[in-house]
């Protein structure tokens, strides 16, 4: 099943152009990994699929963006999409409140109220992205007390909170330890039961270990497109060849 | 970029043609002992297949080394792979080279009861594809690969054609057997080698292409 | 490698003599405010008597409560008035408005104007246009609105500031999550700029306990308990200020001064509590 189709999509900064042309198709329950060397337009394509681009001045976006069938450029209320698309970045982003709060941000943004159901979903999100256990007897402490890897798996269950379609990752486990890197590395491959993942890394061997499959860009296009053991083990473009094979950029 | 990589890329090809012309020295060896019945030569088989058994083991823990410190993907796993795939066959090669000359010290004294041309014919065709095999690997040479591949049949027909001339013998004269089996278990070998050069040819042919044919030649 | 990195400390014959400077320096600024502080306490101290806290002013006991009053009192109104004003404008500034656009330089533009300006000129500005062209007359209500004007480049300034040391990360989050722009600033923005916006209310504190000449024209120097925001009134700065130029009263200006410093001194503390107690329920 077919989640995003993305047709002929360009986009610009300004006069720069960001992404030339891509065309790319990201199915349902499935991990797909961006690579690419910096600049090569991956962290500017996933925040076009939740619409974070709309932040930048200047940022003008053509083609078609269709998340189940729907234009997410066309006329929607862009919160509902990025309620509907969660996102993680790069570096975990707690906001200085308490942990509870921190999850209990999303819901309470989309209307929920009742401190029951609060209570509920602050759980289940917090043990969706296996946090639960580390945290149940401090959700009071500030977020900012957890370690750089709880932060992270924090950050994942508080987009987890507001029961998202899709879950976007942007370079997750560069900042962390590889201890954290492989505790999210295994989250991952249990939240693709229930979410669509796409993740942006430079992390080749973590593309390989993780991803169903991988896209590969340069220069803001998009070169090669496939399930990832092919693009690692025989892939067809030279350019990708040479970049995972560290002979280039 | 990654010079040092590619510089232990290139030791892992010396080392493989290094192995390969110790290799190709055991065939020839063990097949010139049997036409000049020379125990000296035989002997020399021996030494040849201890260093290629050092060889091997030299191969096996660069490749190892490449694995855990480069994590190669794409075509450097492939070539990192079909090496360590094809260590294991020139190995077995070796063997059998030592296996003929064994049998060729038995033989010494014997008076042929048929000329072996036929056999350092096929010793030279095995020995060929194996050189073709390896050469394959080092040049990445797709078409050599295959060519490896036709060649067998060669090898696999005078292999027919022997085993057919020595059923006749026996027929002929049933005190012929005991040197037409020690002759037909060397052309054996000699397709046996043949075999073995055909795998490796075929892993040089998924380093290239990435995929990998199933025919098996055992 | 043909030298070695010497790490160690080595001392060159400037040093001493910049050690010498730069701790003077700081000996000198903490001995300014230390002097004026005893100066003022020793010539006031003394004269500091209950009746200095009678209810009503008269020309026999030089009352300064009143004027402790309407300090407090104008102090409360003119924030009331200014920090949502100018906290407002930061958020315009900084959360709404494109970054570089022409009505964002001609606002910061205008507030570090009216920064740079005298107070007197805030003074003579309140009087013709609050107490004359808004017909208010001379009151407190005048006098809050013109050191309100006075303050709000302070506070739009701090807060400005403050919200743009906010890391982008806290706004992608929330945005992430689907909330829209007002929520991100109320729930997250502000309450994490909090600290920095306190630290520009204590400056503007500092300024409105202070001020005397832009209230000169503006709040008339009637000594009395203020009734409503349209009665005249005198702060205690303004206060002192009129004892001292009359030269009768010169003990007792020092005695107010006294009162002054320790009102200034409160108001910091419990605005420095109030700092604290926000930032543990933030975070």
């Amino acid at each position: 099943m077919i989640k995003y189709k993305l047709e002929s999509v360009d986009l610009w900064y300004r006069d720069f152009q960001a992404l030339k042309n891509v065309s790319i198709d990201i199915k349902a329950n499935q991990i797909t990994a961006y690579i690419g060397p910096s600049g090569c337009g991956k962290s500017t394509l996933i925040k076009s699929l939740n619409r974070m681009n709309d932040l930048i001045e200047g940022c003008k976006i053509t083609g078609k963006l269709l998340l189940d069938g729907e234009d997410i450029y066309g006329n929607i209320d862009v919160n509902l999409l990025r309620k509907k698309v969660g996102m993680v970045f790069q570096k975990p982003n707690p906001f200085p409140m308490s942990i509870y709060d921190n999850i209990a941000f999303g819901p309470r943004t989309h209307g929920i109220k009742s401190r029951y159901k609060l209570d509920d979903i602050v759980e289940k999100a917090l043990k969706d992205a296996a946090i639960w256990e580390e945290t149940k007897d401090r959700l009071k402490k500030s977020a900012l007390s957890l370690s750089g890897g709880q932060q992270q798996r924090l950050c994942i269950a508080r987009a987890l909170a507001v029961e998202p379609d899709v879950l976007l990752m942007d370079e997750p486990t560069s900042a962390l330890d590889p201890i954290s890197t492989a505790k999210i590395e295994d989250l991952m491959s249990e939240l693709k039961k229930k979410y669509t993942v796409v993740i942006v890394t430079h992390n080749m061997q973590q593309a390989t270990r993780i991803s169903d499959y991988t896209a590969f860009f340069l220069l803001g296009e998009m070169i090669e497109f496939g399930d990832t053991k092919t693009i690692f083990s025989m892939p067809k473009n030279k350019k990708t060849e040479d970049y995972i094979t560290g002979r280039f950029g | 970029m990654r010079n040092n990589f590619d510089g232990q890329l290139k030791e892992l090809n010396n080392n493989l043609i290094e192995m390969g012309a110790l290799i190709e020295h055991a065939i020839s060896a063990a097949a010139g002992a049997l036409l000049s019945q020379n125990i000296e030569l035989a002997a020399t088989v021996k030494a040849d297949e201890r260093e290629s058994d050092k060889k091997e083991k030299q191969i096996e823990a660069l490749c190892y080394d490449l694995l855990l410190r480069q994590q190669p993907v794409a075509r450097d796993l492939r070539i990192i792979s079909a090496a360590l795939k094809m260590v294991t066959d020139m190995e077995r090669i070796a063997d059998q080279a030592v296996d003929i000359a064994e049998i060729t010290t038995h033989l010494v004294g014997q008076k042929f009861i048929k000329q072996p041309e036929d056999i350092a014919e096929m010793a030279e065709a095995a020995k060929k594809m194996l050189k073709e095999s390896i050469d394959s690997f080092v040049n990445r040479d797709l078409e050599l690969a295959k060519s490896v591949l036709e060649h067998d049949d060669t090898v696999d027909k005078l292999f027919t054609t022997i085993r057919g001339d020595l059923i006749a013998l026996i027929l002929e004269n049933p005190e012929n057997g005991e040197q037409a089996l020690d002759l037909l278990m060397i052309a054996k070998y000699l397709e046996r080698i043949g075999d073995h050069a055909s795998n490796i040819a075929e892993w040089v042919i998924f380093m290239i292409t990435g995929e990998h044919n199933t025919k098996l030649h055992f | 490698m043909g030298k070695v990195l010497i790490l160690t400390k080595r001392k060159k014959p400037g040093d001493w003599a910049r050690f010498l400077l730069t701790w003077a320096a700081g000996f000198i600024t903490v001995a300014v405010l230390l002097y004026l502080v005893i100066f003022i306490m020793v010539k006031g101290i003394p004269h500091i008597k209950p009746s200095l806290f009678a209810f009503t002013y008269t020309p026999e006991n030089q009352s300064l409560f009143p004027a402790l009053v309407t300090t407090v009192l104008m102090v409360g109104f003119t924030l009331a008035v200014a920090v949502p004003f100018g906290v407002s404008t930061a958020v315009y500034l900084v959360e709404y408005a494109s970054r570089g656009s022409r009505l964002v330089r001609v606002i910061r533009t205008t507030t570090e104007t009216l920064a740079g300006i005298p107070s007197i000129v805030y003074g003579l500005f309140g009087y013709i246009f609050f107490c004359d062209l808004l017909g208010w007359g001379k009151s407190i209500l005048a006098g809050c609105f013109t050191l309100a004007v006075m303050v709000l480049p302070i506070i739009i300034r701090t807060t400005e500031e403050s919200l743009k040391s906010i890391p982008d990360a806290y706004r992608e989050g929330s945005f992430g999550l689907g909330a829209g722009r007002l929520r991100t600033v109320f729930r997250v923005i502000l309450p994490c700029a909090a600290p920095g916006i306190f630290a520009g209310v204590i400056l503007a504190i500092g300024r409105i306990v202070g001020e005397t000449a832009a209230l000169l024209y503006t709040i008339g120097s009637v000594i009395q308990l203020p009734e409503n925001l349209f009665s005249q009134g005198r702060t205690l700065a303004l206060h002192v200020y009129n004892l001292a130029a009359e030269g009768l009263y010169n003990d007792q200006a020092y005695a107010t001064a006294v009162v002054l410093l320790a009102v200034v001194f409160g108001i910091n503390l419990l605005a420095a509590r109030v700092e604290r107690k926000f930032i543990r329920a933030v975070s």
